[in-house]
């Protein structure tokens, strides 16, 4: 008898929705930005790329042998990490740094509080904070080969210093930066896929991005200087790729709102008020450490629930 | 106006617009007591008794309850219990068929000259509401005429593959029209919307046709986003009204019945011939040639696949309604119920559900629950049995539709989690109740 029926409670069909198809889908939307950061910067961004993802993986899987938990580099999250990690360092970022770095994502933030789902923080922005602080190479932004780095100075202290640079520039990523936030075009192609893929929804990085340029617009007074703040720094794959972290940031539409205008605001202060020049890290940090707050904040209200 | 969230679950509506055939070649019926809501019916033949399409075999219990009629002509074989789908067992009449499907001669179309005669011929009828829950249609009825504001008919059919209510809507609306001239006449009913959701085209036409033909009808074309037909979404999407958490539909003044349980009810008072068989759409991917089928009450499910061309693959799992909310049955033995609408056979494939993996609070359940309940968060306080935090996440208005099992892409057992969570929820009342009693 091995025709027997299956039993089981309903629902008896699945979207088919899955979480590696979800992470296949946000590595396949940050593939326009390791291009253009690739043409930008050089070979050596490929490099730093496939030495953080390789790591995260590996990283991930022996601490899942290690442990003797059910293996998880399945899923694509671990890749995503190490991909988003790159990104956000400069190509001239020295090897063991960067594997330091995804020791810290992977094994410190994410699996040593439980793996996928159970890290308080993201694990790539995290990462970043920690080797910006550590590391004085992160403070050194790289620049485009093909550039004449203007004093090198990047955008974000060229605005400071009262240049504003080509917006056209900024907008194609002709700037210096990390590898993959310099071109806000190839982030946008990304960001489209992902609200296309319903992978993630606008309302955190519209938040986000929007109160930036509002805050900067009626600080500054121009319009010009306000976008060329925006499309500045880590504010497009922050805003797109970093706070859009499922596990980092509240699930309803509204609790995303408060979230992106949080970000945003504290982006804002620390940019112009702080002693770093970005803030973007930062902000989303801190966010993510808010997020339960922010979650119950921004709950449905219950249809037909009793009124408490 | 704003509309409750939902999922897009896919149509696979191979039945639709291709009418239903009287299935032929029925050898006997099982006729469980229990096929409503309320008290088992109660046996009113012997083993050896002969018995008539029509023939009362089973008197309704006092209380909630419903009577039972024979299905076919026959004989009496056996009466003795049965395991029902959901794990019970429970008594059942078993009729031989003597393949003549003779009507009983005793049966005359009812009179009703007020409403009191209405409800007892609704209750004499034996129907229940044949959407899929089974409760029996009299008792919604028995209530002040003075409360009912809407008659909202069902017409939503927003499971997978189920195209019977499209049926009834399309070939059988003067039956509907019979039964809501009646009701109009002895409730006073000033409103009948009946919601319909926008991909049933044929549907829509035949209704707004018969809804010109009565006074303070209209259809409603409703988005196609399941659940529509969850009562309390069908009511706020038709009538904008919200029905609370623990209440009726009646506490806001409507009266929701399925189209074929209207239809059900007309035929009843043109005929007199009480329920004894269903259109029931047979489908799946393990079925040769899916259909919408005529059957008496108390057919087996393998009878339905026969009829429908036999498996064209083997079936892995057997279900009594739509893949959604539908029931597992342990083998295609089973009878068809009063409320069967469909009998969907899945092959291995289809029945194969992916594993469970951990959670990435994606939210995706939230944001696709009609009623905003957070079931990945109500999963938790479960597992820590916080009956607390379980009444806080107001798991209690779930209505187990299982938008959110089906959206998650870890696969999480929400829904499934949700309905232990009211079951927990009341135990504990329960027990409170002895305590404090």
């Amino acid at each position: 008898m091995d025709n027997l029926l299956s039993l089981s409670a309903s629902p008896h069909i699945h979207s088919g929705r899955s979480t590696s198809a979800i992470m296949r889908d946000v590595l396949i939307a940050l593939l326009p930005t390791t291009v253009a950061g690739t043409i930008i910067f050089g070979l050596r961004s490929l490099l730093v790329v496939a030495v953080c993802v390789i790591s995260c993986v590996l990283l991930e899987a022996l601490y899942n042998l290690i442990t003797k938990k059910d293996q998880t580099i399945g899923d694509l999250s671990a890749a995503v990490t190490g991909l988003l990690l790159a990104l956000n360092l400069p190509a001239n970022v020295p090897i063991w740094q960067c594997v330091v770095g995804c020791v810290f994502a992977i094994i410190l933030v994410k699996c040593l509080f439980g793996g996928i789902g159970r890290n308080l923080v993201n694990p790539a922005i995290t990462a970043r904070v920690f080797m910006l602080v550590s590391f004085s190479s992160l403070a050194k932004a790289a620049f485009p080969a093909n550039v004449d780095a203007v004093s090198s100075a990047t955008p974000l202290m060229q605005i400071e210093q009262g240049t504003v640079p080509s917006l056209l520039d900024l907008f194609l990523g002709k700037n210096g930066g990390a590898i993959g936030e310099v071109s806000a075009a190839a982030l946008l192609v990304g960001f489209i896929y992902l609200l296309c893929r319903r992978v993630i929804t606008w309302h955190i990085p519209v938040s986000f991005i929007g109160s930036v340029f509002l805050l900067s617009f009626a600080l500054e007074g121009s319009a010009t200087t306000a976008l060329a703040l925006i499309l500045s720094g880590g504010l497009f794959i922050g805003a797109i790729f970093m706070a859009t972290d499922y596990v980092t940031s509240p699930p309803t539409p509204l609790g995303k709102i408060v979230f992106g205008l949080g970000a945003g605001l504290l982006t804002f202060l620390i940019r112009h008020f702080g002693a770093y020049p970005e803030g973007v890290s930062f902000a989303i940090l801190f966010m993510n450490i808010l997020t339960p707050y922010i979650e119950k904040l921004g709950a449905f209200k219950v249809f037909g629930g009793r009124k408490a | 106006m704003a509309f409750l969230h939902g999922v897009h679950t896919p149509h696979r509506k191979n039945t639709a617009d291709k009418g239903a055939e009287p299935i032929t070649g029925i050898k006997s019926v099982i006729l469980p007591m229990q096929m409503h809501i309320g008290a088992p019916a109660v046996p009113a033949v012997k083993v050896g008794d002969l018995v008539k399409v029509g023939t009362l075999i089973a008197e309704a219990a006092n209380g909630l309850s419903s009577p039972i009629y024979s299905s076919v002509s026959g004989k009496v074989t056996k009466i003795s219990d049965i395991l029902t789908s959901s794990g019970s067992t429970c008594p059942a009449v078993i009729i031989e068929s003597d393949g003549e499907m003779t009507p009983d001669e005793n049966i005359t179309v009812p009179t009703v000259t007020s409403r009191q005669e209405l409800i007892e011929a609704i209750k004499k009828s034996g129907i229940v509401g044949l959407g899929g829950a089974g409760f029996p249609t009299y008792a919604k009825w028995n209530v002040d005429p003075e409360r009912i504001e809407e008659l909202v008919i069902n017409g939503a059919e927003c499971e997978p593959y189920i195209t019977s209510d499209s049926y009834t809507m399309t070939d059988r609306a003067d039956d509907m029209e019979y039964a809501l001239l009646a009701l109009k006449e002895h409730f006073g009913l000033k409103r009948i919307i009946i919601g319909i959701e926008s991909n049933k085209k044929k549907a829509i036409e035949s209704m707004k046709a018969m809804s010109q033909k009565i006074e303070g009808c209209e259809v409603k074309v409703l988005p196609q986003v399941y659940p529509q037909g969850g009562e309390k979404v069908l009511v706020y999407h038709t009538t904008k009204k919200v029905i609370e958490t623990g209440k009726l539909p009646i506490d806001v003044g409507c009266i929701v019945c399925n189209c074929t349980t209207i239809a059900a009810i007309g035929s009843y008072l043109k005929t007199g011939m009480p329920l004894v068989e269903k259109c029931v759409t047979v489908d799946g991917g393990a079925v040769a040639e899916p259909k919408n089928v005529i059957v008496p009450i108390g057919a087996p499910l393998s009878d339905l696949f026969d009829f429908c061309g036999g498996f064209k693959a083997e079936p892995k799992k057997i279900l009594y309604g739509g893949p959604m909310m539908g029931v597992a049955v342990p083998s295609a033995d089973v009878p068809v119920l009063k409320s069967t609408n469909a009998v969907i056979a899945l092959t291995a494939k289809e029945a194969k559900l992916p594993k469970t993996t951990a959670c990435i609070r994606c939210g995706a359940c939230t944001n696709a629950c009609p009623f905003g309940l957070y079931p990945a968060e109500i999963l938790l306080a479960y597992k820590k049995k916080d009956a607390e935090a379980l009444k806080r996440l107001s798991v209690d208005t779930c209505m187990l539709c299982g938008c959110c099992s089906f959206i998650c892409p870890a696969n999480r057992p929400l829904v499934q989690t949700n309905s232990l969570s009211k079951q927990l929820l009341r135990e504990e009342k329960a027990k409170e109740a002895t305590k404090n009693g």
